[in-house]
């Protein structure tokens, strides 16, 4: 028999039910709640008279409506407040655990989730959020779904889903100083397009994933959904089981060892079969920055802006007020956005603040802001002076969630504003009507708030 | 939900790859906690000239007129037809909320993102799939005829052009039944409910630590 990808022995671990017609009945073992995609669900349950099946399979938290500033004076748009309240309801009422928004735990659910030691290796993780892939960095099935699936999960603790193809996505090699893992997704973005990953799992393997801390394989699986695929993946290696070891709900004692024994397991097959393979050259990838309205519309730092002619481009540069070409490096920035759950846990803030240490955010940026993804990562920064380091040098430091990556809240940009932000998603909008997103690494975003344009963060590491 | 019944209508063309989920329902609009009411927010950026909130009396509104969907000639349209990638982005329901909620019943792509195009079958919308070159033909047919109508057979897994040309496509058959049905899948699934309390069963056996308390 051929050996079996990590993605086919995380799928038959789960497996309830294939039927004839090719569907199959999933068991999912975790699903993490939040409050926009949810009351739906609930509010389908209570119709329907149903109760959730496994109280203990699930784990709320509010994020993308949570202010980031005055947070004891609570939510003052009321339509997000009561969506807010609605969850808290829905979670008190059907007996599903829940984070409030002034405890220290609460953040992103995709940054919590990990570090609460809720998502584990192994596991089938859902959530109606499409960034639910992030956890597949620690060797879990995860993906996002829709409410309609919310619910469907919430009642029978299964979903109905056809396998996906399995692709390999293998960077070899050693990433030079100055480039992140953001950097190579967004390379592997800009190669296979945002509908490369169609009907795929995509599993990161190769020598500079194996590298990446947990964190930065975070980072790189959050937006396998970029390229298309539900899922990403990678296997579980010692550093996988380091970082889960000790998290409030991982398993202690006896439990923990038998899991660790099965976890070792989780890895493709020697000879196991892809059916696609990319392969990238992790030497030769340089700091990305997205130019359009589709996070497949990227460029290496430096690189000339391209020009008009082709399906779809005219439309992004029109909006993104770049249609007379030249040096990204030309156009000045209005805001700076350091966040999201791409990027806001300790590392990328580390990360960021060595560059922005002892140095002036540029006088045009209107805001330059840091969103830590939890209340954990919050205090860890804190502990660490990172926070002052941001506020020294004219930065925001705000209490976390999800903030400016999708302006939900009241962080957002105007019509015409050009943000370097760390998040996920370029589109047309997205962080506020008529604002214009360029996404980067933490480092890339803290060189521009520096200088207001930008740079390659490269030439600020050789300086200092 | 309910059941799908073939019907006939008139094509509406949105005429540009990768059509986000933002795009579709923008995000202010999320904060609604009903399913229903998201029709008149649909496009709402490309749609209105003002900016769109919850709430905002939209017949009061100024619109776009450039934008295709304010054309006369698609007033009442119920297919949608569109480029690679519709749907791509989040996984927000509200996307096919909001196209059902205006009146489409089929949406027509060369591909659909992949949480989009299951969650329309969740709502009673059937997502076709053609090939390039065919939905080319069809932008093409529907710039130059107003009125251009399309039938569609979801049980013969075809749509019937005007000029009596008939076009088959591909459907996954449990998603057809349930369409066709207007299932609860919720429902169907709980009939498996011993199936699945016995997998439980084995699989809290084998990974017991999956099912421990959360004590928060
Ligand atoms: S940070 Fe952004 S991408 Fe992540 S869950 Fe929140 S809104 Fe979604």
């Amino acid at each position: 028999m051929a050996g079996r990808t990590l993605y086919d022995k995380l799928w038959d671990a789960h497996l309830v039910h294939a039927h004839e017609n090719g569907n199959s009945l999933l068991y999912i073992d975790r699903q993490l709640i939040h409050e926009v995609t949810s009351p739906q669900a609930f509010e389908g349950l209570r119709m329907a008279n149903r109760t959730p099946w496994r109280n203990a399979a699930n784990l709320a938290v509010a994020d993308h409506n949570i202010p980031t500033e005055n947070r004891d004076q609570g939510i003052a748009d009321p339509v997000s407040a009561l969506q807010v309240d609605t969850l808290v309801e829905n979670c008190n009422e059907f007996g599903v655990p829940y984070i409030p928004m002034d405890d220290d735990r609460q953040g992103i659910v995709h940054v919590v989730g990990p570090e609460q030691g809720a998502t584990l290796p192994g596991m089938t993780i859902v959530c109606g959020d499409s960034h639910t892939a992030t956890h597949g960095a620690l060797g879990a099935l995860a993906f996002g779904i829709g409410t309609s699936e919310v619910e469907h999960v919430m009642a029978t603790q299964c979903l109905i889903q056809n396998k996906s193809k399995n692709m390999l996505v293998r960077v070899d090699g050693q990433l030079q100083t100055g480039v992140t893992a953001k950097d190579v997704v967004l390379e592997i973005i800009k190669n296979i397009g945002t509908a490369g990953g169609t009907g795929y799992t995509i599993e990161f393997a190769g020598e500079a994933i194996e590298a990446m801390s947990m964190e930065e394989r975070m980072t790189v699986c959050n937006m396998a959904i970029e390229a298309g695929a539900r899922a990403g993946l990678i296997a579980v290696d010692d550093k996988t089981i380091d970082y889960v070891k000790g998290r409030p709900f991982a398993p202690k004692g006896e439990l923990w060892n038998q899991a660790v024994q099965y976890w070792k397991t989780l890895q493709s097959d020697e000879g196991a079969e892809f059916d696609t393979i990319i392969e990238l050259d992790a030497d030769s990838i340089n700091p990305q920055i997205t130019w359009g309205t589709s996070p497949e519309m990227g460029m290496d730092v430096g690189a000339t802006i391209p020009t008009s002619g082709k399906n779809g481009i005219d439309n992004a540069l029109n909006y993104m007020g770049l249609s007379d070409g030249g040096l990204l490096s030309d156009y000045k920035l209005d805001k700076v956005f350091i966040g999201s759950c791409t990027n806001s846990r300790i590392e990328d803030l580390r990360a960021a603040a060595e560059i922005v240490k002892g140095r002036q955010v540029a006088e045009n940026i209107k805001l330059a802001m840091v969103v830590p993804g939890s209340g954990e990562v919050k205090n860890q920064a804190e502990s660490e002076g990172l926070d002052k380091i941001f506020v020294n040098a004219g930065f925001e430091w705000r209490e976390p969630g999800c903030s400016m990556c999708l302006a939900m809240n009241a962080d957002r940009l105007e019509p015409g504003e050009r943000c370097a932000s760390t998040s996920n998603r370029n589109f047309e909008g997205r962080q506020g009507q008529g604002g214009r997103t360029h996404l980067v690494s933490p480092i890339m975003a803290a060189a521009a708030a520096i200088h207001g344009h930008f740079v390659d963060v490269r030439d600020m590491m050789e300086a200092a | 939900m309910e059941k799908f019944s073939n019907f006939t209508g008139l094509v509406a063309p949105i005429n540009r790859p990768n059509v986000d989920t933002d795009a579709i329902i923008p995000k202010q609009f999320l904060k609604s906690i009903k399913r229903t009411g998201f029709g008149p927010n649909l496009f709402d950026e490309w749609r209105y000239l003002d900016k769109g909130e919850p709430g905002m009396p939209c017949e009061d509104r100024p619109l776009n007129p450039d934008f295709v969907l304010n054309q006369t000639r698609y007033q009442g349209a119920s297919i949608l037809l569109a480029r690679d990638n519709f749907g791509c982005g989040s996984s927000r329901e509200h996307a096919p909320w909001a196209i059902l909620d205006f009146g489409f019943r089929a949406v027509i792509a060369p591909s659909f993102a992949d949480i989009f195009y299951n969650n329309c079958f969740k709502n009673g919308i059937l997502p076709i799939v053609l090939n390039d070159t065919v939905v080319n033909d069809l932008f093409q047919k529907v710039g130059e005829t107003p009125g251009f109508e399309l039938a569609v057979d979801l049980e013969g897994q075809s749509i019937q052009l005007p000029d009596g040309g008939s076009i088959s496509f591909e459907l996954d058959t449990y998603k057809k039944f349930c369409l066709q049905n207007g299932l609860d899948e919720i429902g169907q699934t709980l009939e498996m409910k011993e199936k699945i309390q016995s997998f439980e069963k084995k699989h809290q056996d084998s990974n017991p630590w999956v099912f421990e308390e959360l004590v928060l």
